[in-house]
């Protein structure tokens, strides 16, 4: 029943110590309350627990039980609460690419760290393996759990930068698999990452690149939520910057914009020192090797958020039986440039047995299982302007739907960043080399919603 | 060329076949085994039989290899600790290695190993490593003495490693100074005093390393640094300015962190000097951003956004937009969404809010949709303005005719009606449209209440009253009562047509329904009615006071109190840390810092830690009963405090001589003791449970002998017969008999009876030890596992040693309360092991709750109501006390001998109510209302704490105390 460890002479010193400090008034609790990821599961659409890992005490994957029974008590997967309460423990759940990454912790912690943490470890996942599926992990789980291992100890983050682990634990590929087998060397460096404890701890050193070369891609995602009339109901800019650097040694590079001041908030790179933004609207940074997000901001309804594209909608269901659907897409402000990859994602009422929709482009398709229909415009044509109509079936009898679809848009527009941002220029310092120097564009939807 | 393959194997003998591949002379083939072993491992197969054949794998310069045994190694070496020793050697060899990274590992890996054997080994490499040259090295190092404090708290302790930890905090390198403090501040939440002093330069040593460490260890960092309170406002300000750029920091952890810290820093500042302006600018941002992160992000930060609008609705004030709901959001999203709409909903954007409600009442998701409806209605309320817009769009709901919208319009619409009487009564009629239509009882009686309320405006009211009156029967209790009142109101409005209505209703209530509080209702009515009608009117159709506006708003002192949690599990349930039972090890309870009174004056803030502050607070807008109830007593001094009381008081503790002497004397003495005698004789049943039960009377009373020969917990008890019959005796403590935890038969010849008391303000265990074997006994000492409470031995045990046979010896055992808590099931089950020279006995026993209660546990009246609030009623229970007292001043008396004070009294109709607090060792405070039944012997006991498990161990020490 009871598995008990007496270490004798060490518990009576800690009686006689806490006893010493009871006279003293316990004054307590200085320092916060950290207690971190204690262990971690993975767990699948259909309920297998398939890897575990325990940074701490082992806690058996039982404790996921409490996460299938509220499971059971949501009808669709990802709306589970996030924290489940657990009489012992609470269980922190990330939910991507419909796989469930179950944190568990035994205390009070912040939540978002673990959050944070999980999803990293995914990232970091989809960057060794090229996506995240239950197979991968499978096919890589050495590497996986080496990964894990490293990525934390005790709970608490250790290295959590792909430059650094990728320097301790070699991503796997054809080519390296092949040479493990016939050298029999192993895909973990032995030897201790430069970066790890240098004050630029994201970048490795003694990088050499015969081609030195910078890009940047500038990427704006526009959601929105525009109401049945067409007005805007609200309008935000989710903006990021990625990039890739391919640059030798320790560069030390600073970017300004055009437009510096149209910021509503901004989030940055652990390697961009913020006292140079705040002092010179100016990114002044030490990058890390490869691909990064530099920055990420937010221009929210406050400034005016131009919409690329609008939509002419006539939807109507009847009792009894049909209902009729009538959309058009057209172009509004694009800054001159063609809107492509136009999709409308049409989410039918429950009642709807099937729908026979005729597009004038592009195609349609409707999915009976979760009714929503998908029309595949491509590219719009201004001078003729792709229009889908047609009739909806309803089942005979059923009550009128109470409310018309949320329509779904999806579209890019290349070249051009909707806000208006514009890189001004580039420069570098440390190094003598002159880089090769590279700007694109982007705008997309994001959560762009029409009403109807 | 995947690792997949590993997991196929599934043949019979797998395990043989890999011991002998791990065997093998190859070292490419044992690998491939130690793979395999993983695998097994991963998907949960047991594999321990391998363990030593793997570990012969660890030598090796393979680290792949290397790492790949020592995670086997963790998992498994604490089924195996002997075999485990075996790894010792290449661990303390590989702290030793020149590369760093094979250092690092080896100590890293030999904190995961949790087998004492390995602990005591780990001492030497660990103090070399914490201060080896290489940081990547001592900040490995750092995180694994808060492994070994884990562990083995004592030896982390005694070995120095502490204050190396703390010499840490000055290293050199960032990323080992914010390891350091992550390990200290775990260790800090376990340990028993606090370990490191929050002053000012240790904060500006934090501070400092915040810019150049990673984002976890910025957690960290800003986590620790919330926790101090700054000297002054010139050094708050200063951190907030070295705090604030952290809020354009990527990670979403780091920007809530540092929210926290400007939170609770801004309390400190005059609220209207321009920096608190200027900072309260730039906290929504960084706020807004967070909502365009995974779905999972937002939710956290949706929760603490909620605490923030109550706290200062000015910083997101102006952006109503984010929070709109999105079609696809995740419904725990949507929900917190509208949650933080109707909070920030003003008459400046109301217009825009009520359109989205609007657009959100017409949604699928059928929760969603209600909850939107009732926002209207909230709105309504919250903004004047906007009623009557409100009430045209709740119209145009119920012109829908979906049933559930229309329910739930008409709840919200009774709540308008009272906000706002005689303005919006014109659209009853569209409401009587919808009658048949409402079958849930919230709606019913809601529609109900508007139709009594109104009766003079609605023609056919009787005749609608009448047609909900024909399945009166099959009614919810809500909707009988709200009819009841409903025709009350009706008849006394128009008195002429409705006189064999109400003879129906009431009959019905008071003849027909098993319901007492209907019966009660109806019967009040009734004599209402038939003495005075005037009078009825003016109790029935009395003006009724305003409903407030704000809605289901956090109680302020749980939100000061959360908003320093904000960024925690706390904040994400709102409920206050020391709600989490698990993680309850000595908290306290934080408040925000009072703004330091300075020359230019400004709003002194609320500081809950100042009681008499918090009692004015709260007590003006009590409205719930209990308040009402218990604010007529206020200012009385509430019950005697000594533990002595003069007044005339029923036997408090029944010696065996009284028994023996049978029932005349107990019928002297009164029902107490008969109780008493009863229930030693029998056990009874609701005092029963595993401990108490007992053998015969017989044996029982010869336990009663020899705990009052014996165990001082009795000494008070012992005065003699005539003193108890008079009632002067002194009102001692109560213990619980002794009972035989031990038997001769498990115990090698031991027997062992024990009990606890609680003794100079700390819990004792009474032992008797008797030696039934036949050689003597020596070498005793006692041990306790992890227990619910924390209870450690304070001293050792101190036994005549050696023990002849068939002799016997008390021992008392102080014992200690510490953080070292481990839930146990019953929760006052406590596992006891005792060695001596024979052996080692293991036997459990079941702590008696009331000695875990403290001597501080009188609560401070406001402080009591405030309490008794802010604690959800679901965890209130009611349960039935038994005993003979019914004398409310004799029952406070020995309640107070056993720590249970009484916070106040009150007398109401011949029956008393009595208000106890009771505060326990491990923090927990128990609110208590006793109802005392002057005739009947059984009262009835509501318990209401944030801790719901405690409770039958709670009722159980009342029931002890009182039949005592």
């Amino acid at each position: 029943m009871w598995r008990a460890e007496w270490m004798w002479r060490a518990e009576r010193q800690v009686a006689l110590s806490s006893l010493h400090c009871t006279n003293k008034k316990i004054q307590k609790a200085l320092i916060s309350r950290i207690a971190m990821l204690h262990s971690f599961f993975i767990v699948n659409a259909s309920g297998d627990v398939f890897l575990e890992k325990h940074w701490k005490s082992v806690i058996h994957r039982n404790i996921c039980e409490y996460f299938f029974e509220a499971q059971k008590k949501y009808r669709r997967l990802d709306e589970i609460p996030p924290i489940i309460h657990t009489p012992h423990h609470y269980l922190i759940i990330v939910h991507r690419s419909n796989l469930f990454y179950i944190g568990v912790v035994n205390k009070e912690c912040p939540p978002l760290f673990c959050i944070e943490i999980m999803h990293r470890i995914v990232d970091i996942f989809e960057d060794y393996f090229g996506d995240s599926k239950e197979a991968t992990i499978k096919e890589h789980f050495v590497v996986v759990y080496e990964l894990l291992d490293e990525m934390l100890d005790n709970g608490y983050p250790l290295a959590t930068e792909s430059n650094i682990l990728k320097e301790l634990i070699k991503p796997p590929s054809f080519l390296r698999a092949l040479q493990n087998t016939v050298t029999g060397s192993s895909n973990v460096s032995s030897i201790l990452p430069t970066g790890q404890l240098s004050n630029v701890p994201w970048r490795r050193a003694g990088v050499k690149y015969t081609n030195n070369e910078a890009y940047f891609d500038v990427i704006e995602e526009i959601d929105a939520i525009v109401d049945k009339s067409g007005s805007i109901v609200s309008a935000e800019i989710q903006g990021y910057i990625d990039s890739v650097m391919k640059l030798s040694g320790i560069p030390d590079l600073s970017l300004t914009f055009m437009n510096a001041r149209i910021f509503d908030d901004v989030s940055f790179h652990p390697c961009v020192r913020i006292k140079r933004w705040e002092s010179d609207r100016m990114l002044s940074f030490i990058p890390p090797d490869g691909h990064f997000r530099l920055m990420s901001y937010h221009i929210g309804s406050s400034n005016l958020v131009p919409l690329p594209i609008y939509i002419r909608h006539n939807i109507q269901f009847k009792t009894g039986a049909s209902g009729r659907v009538d959309i058009t897409v057209g172009l509004k402000q694009t800054m001159g440039r063609p809107v492509e990859d136009v999709k409308v994602d049409i989410p039918m009422p429950k009642s709807c047995i099937n729908c026979s929709l005729t597009p004038t482009q592009g195609k349609f398709s409707y999915d009976t299982v979760s009714k929503v229909g998908t029309w595949e415009v491509g590219r719009i044509d201004p001078q003729k302007l792709p229009n889908i109509r047609g009739t909806v079936q309803l089942i005979s009898g059923s009550d009128t739907p109470e409310s018309n679809p949320t329509l779904g848009l999806h579209f890019k527009v290349e070249q051009v960043a909707m806000s208006g941002l514009r890189v001004n220029r580039l420069d570098i310092l440390g190094e003598k080399y002159k880089p090769f120097k590279g700007v694109k564009y982007l705008t997309k939807a994001g959560l762009f919603q029409v009403r109807t | 060329m995947s690792d997949a393959k590993y997991f196929t194997t599934t043949k019979k003998g797998e395990i043989f076949e890999l011991k002998s591949e791990l065997n093998s002379d190859k070292k490419e083939k044992r690998r491939e085994a130690v793979k395999k072993v993983i695998a097994s491992m991963t998907v949960g197969k047991d594999v321990s039989a391998l363990f030593p054949d793997v570990i012969n794998c660890m030598q090796t310069d393979n680290l792949e290899l290397k790492k790949l045994v020592y995670l086997y190694l963790i998992n498994y070496a604490k089924t195996q600790p002997d075999l485990a020793i075996l790894a010792v050697n290449t661990f303390v060899k590989d702290c030793d290695d020149p590369n760093p990274l094979i250092r690092a590992l080896a100590v890293r890996t030999m904190g995961c190993i949790r087998v004492d054997k390995i602990t005591e080994y780990l001492c030497d490499p660990l103090r070399k490593c914490l201060k080896d040259e290489d940081p990547y090295v001592r900040k490995t190092a750092a995180v694994c003495v808060a492994k070994l404090y884990d562990i083995n708290p004592t030896l982390a302790e005694d070995q120095g490693f502490l204050d190396a930890l703390k010499d840490l905090l000055s290293d050199s390198n960032p990323m080992v100074v914010a390891n350091a403090v992550a390990a200290l501040g775990e260790i800090n939440e376990t340990s028993p005093h606090p370990i490191i002093d929050m002053n000012t330069v240790m904060v500006n040593k934090l501070l400092t390393a915040l810019n150049e460490c990673t984002e976890w260890g910025q957690v960290f960092i800003l986590d620790c640094v919330a926790n101090y309170s700054p000297t002054d406002e010139r050094e708050a300000q200063g951190i907030c300015e070295r705090v604030s750029p952290r809020l354009a920091h990527a990670n979403a952890a780091v920007v809530l962190s540092a929210v926290k810290v400007l939170m609770k820093l801004m309390e400190m500042l005059p609220s209207d000097s321009d920096f608190v302006v200027a900072l309260s600018k730039k906290l929504a941002p960084p706020l807004v951003t967070l909502l365009s992160a995974e779905p999972e992000i937002q939710y956290v930060a949706l929760r603490n956004i909620n605490l923030i609008v109550q706290k200062k609705p000015d910083i997101l004030q102006h952006e109503m937009k984010v929070f709109f709901v999105k079609y696809n959001d995740p419904i725990y999203v949507k929900l917190e969404k509208l949650d933080i709409m109707i909070r920030l909903a003003s008459p400046a954007n109301i217009a825009q809010v009520l359109a989205e409600l609007k657009e959100y009442a017409t949604e699928v998701d059928i929760d969603f949709v209600r909850k939107a409806v009732r926002a209207i209605g909230r709105c309504a309320i919250k903004v004047e303005q906007s009623a009557e817009r409100c009430v045209s769009t709740l119209l145009d709901l119920i012109q829908t005719k979906v049933n559930y919208v229309v329910q739930e319009a008409i709840v919200v619409i009774k709540d308008i009606f009272r906000k706002y009487p005689n303005k919006y009564e014109s659209i009853i009629s569209t409401l009587c449209e919808n009658l048949d239509t409402l079958d849930e009882p919230d709606a019913k009686a809601s529609m109900i209440w508007i139709i009594g309320e109104y009766a003079e405006r609605i023609e056919n009211a009787n005749e609608l009253l009448e047609s909900f009156l024909e399945g009166f029967a099959d009614e919810n209790t809500q909707v009988q009562l709200q009819l009841l009142t409903g025709i009350v109101k009706l008849f006394l409005k128009r008195p002429t047509d409705t006189q064999e209505l109400v003879q129906k209703v009431l009959t019905l209530a008071t003849q027909e329904s098993d319901n007492p509080d209907l019966r009660d209702r109806g019967y009040i009515y009734w004599r209402l009615l038939s003495t005075d009608p005037v009078i009825a009117k003016q109790v029935v159709l009395a003006e009724k006071p305003l409903i407030s506006e704000e809605t289901d708003c956090l109680e302020p002192t749980l939100l000061d109190e959360l908003c320093c949690h904000i960024g925690t599990l706390a904040s994400v349930y709102h409920k206050p840390p020391t709600a989490f039972i698990e993680g309850r090890t000595a908290v306290t309870r934080k408040s925000l810092p009072a703004r330091v009174p300075s020359l230019n004056g400004g709003s002194p803030s609320f500081d809950a830690s100042t009681p008499g502050q918090r009692q004015q607070t709260v007590i003006p807008n009590q409205d719930s009963l209990i308040g009402d109830l218990l604010s007529l007593d206020f200012g009385s001094p509430s019950g005697p405090q000594s533990s002595y009381a003069m007044g005339s008081m029923p036997p408090p503790m029944t010696t065996a001589g009284q028994d023996l002497l049978g029932a005349d004397l107990d019928s002297l003495i009164g029902g107490g003791s008969s109780d008493l005698s009863g229930h030693s004789a029998g056990g009874s049943g609701g005092y029963g449970g595993g401990g108490y039960g007992g053998g015969g009377g017989l044996a029982d009373l010869v336990g009663f002998g020899g705990s009052s020969s014996g165990g001082p917990s009795l000494a008070a008890g012992n005065t003699g017969l005539l003193g108890d019959i008079f009632g002067i005796a002194p009102v001692s403590a109560y213990s619980v008999p002794k009972q035989v935890w031990l038997n001769p038969g498990q115990g090698k010849g031991l027997e062992v009876q024990g009990s606890f008391s609680r003794k100079n303000r700390q819990v004792t265990m009474e032992l008797t030890l008797t030696n039934r074997a036949l050689q003597g006994m020596s070498d005793f000492d006692v041990r306790l596992n992890k227990n619910s409470f924390g209870l450690t031995p304070a001293s050792p045990l101190n036994v005549r040693s050696p023990l002849p046979p068939n002799q016997s010896t008390e021992a008392s055992l102080p014992l200690n309360i510490t953080a070292d808590i481990a839930k146990q099931n019953p929760l006052t089950n406590l596992q006891v092991a005792l060695k001596n020279n024979i052996g080692v006995h293991y036997f459990a026993c079941l702590i008696p709750m009331h000695v875990l209660f403290v001597e501080d546990g009188l609560m401070e009246k406001g402080v009591f109501l405030a309490t008794w609030k802010d604690i959800s009623s679901d965890n209130e229970k009611q349960f039935d006390i038994h005993t003979s007292l019914t004398d409310a001043d004799a029952i406070s008396n020995k309640l107070q001998a056993n720590n249970i004070f009484t916070v106040t009294k009150l007398a109401t109709d011949g029956r008393q109510l009595m208000y106890l607090s009771v505060k326990m060792t491990i923090g927990i405070w128990i609110l208590c209302e006793l109802k005392l039944n002057a005739i009947a012997s059984g009262h009835t006991l509501a318990l209401k704490s944030r801790v719901p498990d405690i409770y039958l161990g709670i009722v159980e020490a009342f029931q002890g105390i009182l039949l005592a």
